[in-house]
């Protein structure tokens, strides 16, 4: 699964640990899904896609559907 | 940014706490497990009331080390989860084929030495220690 994250967070002057912190998990849980080594539950994609005010479409997209 | 700082900042200082009980309690797991082998020789000169307490003593700070070490994996984000599941699960499968075939080996004399559960103990954490660094460097 691909995201957006990386681009969403350095829109909003944020770094790794402000949003681990912002989300109650550890910043190698942010790196980890920001580099795509790390998919993260429905309930934590969830409240990232809140953090950021947006849909989880928003965030996150199958990796077929982005090379369509 | 939408965040309950507070909810964060609680679960930050949780797994603090979780992972400073957790290693105390198995420091004093540990200690006491030195106290109830070596004591009977070198303190209470193998007096059976003395060893029967200080083993005792030793099983109970090892419960308090398990429930230590459950509350600290509940406080654990869930990467950090499947990272523990992951090594937990390489530690025990390495432990009963490791352990296994060292009983055989031990059995049929073609190691130098008996094998003793020490030896397991011993084996178990240095692959949960390989597996916790593998882990970290996977998702790093």
């Amino acid at each position: 699964m691909k995201n957006r994250l990386k681009v969403l967070r350095a829109e909003r002057d944020w770094t790794q640990a402000d949003l681990a912190l912002a989300l109650a998990v550890s910043r190698q849980t942010i790196n980890a899904i920001e580099t795509g080594r790390y998919d993260p539950s429905l309930p934590l994609a969830f409240r990232l896609a809140r953090v950021f005010g947006l849909s989880i479409e928003d965030l996150f997209q199958e990796e077929d559907q982005t090379e369509a | 940014m939408m965040t309950d700082s507070t909810d964060a900042e609680a679960w930050a200082g949780r797994m603090i706490r979780n992972s400073i009980s957790l290693f105390a309690w198995t420091v004093a797991w540990v200690g006491s497990l030195a106290l109830a082998s070596f004591g009977p020789g070198l303190f209470w000169d193998d007096q059976p009331a003395p060893t029967l307490i200080a083993i005792a003593g030793s099983v109970l700070i090892g419960i308090a080390m398990l429930f230590a070490n459950k509350r600290h994996l509940q406080a654990m984000d869930e990467l950090q989860r499947a990272m523990q599941l992951q090594t937990m699960a390489w530690t025990l499968g390495a432990g009963l084929v490791g352990g296994v075939a060292l009983t055989l080996l031990a059995r049929h004399g073609l190691v130098g030495f008996e094998a003793e559960i020490a030896h397991l103990v011993a084996f178990m954490a240095v692959i949960y220690m390989i597996g916790s660094i593998a882990g970290v460097l996977r998702y790093r």
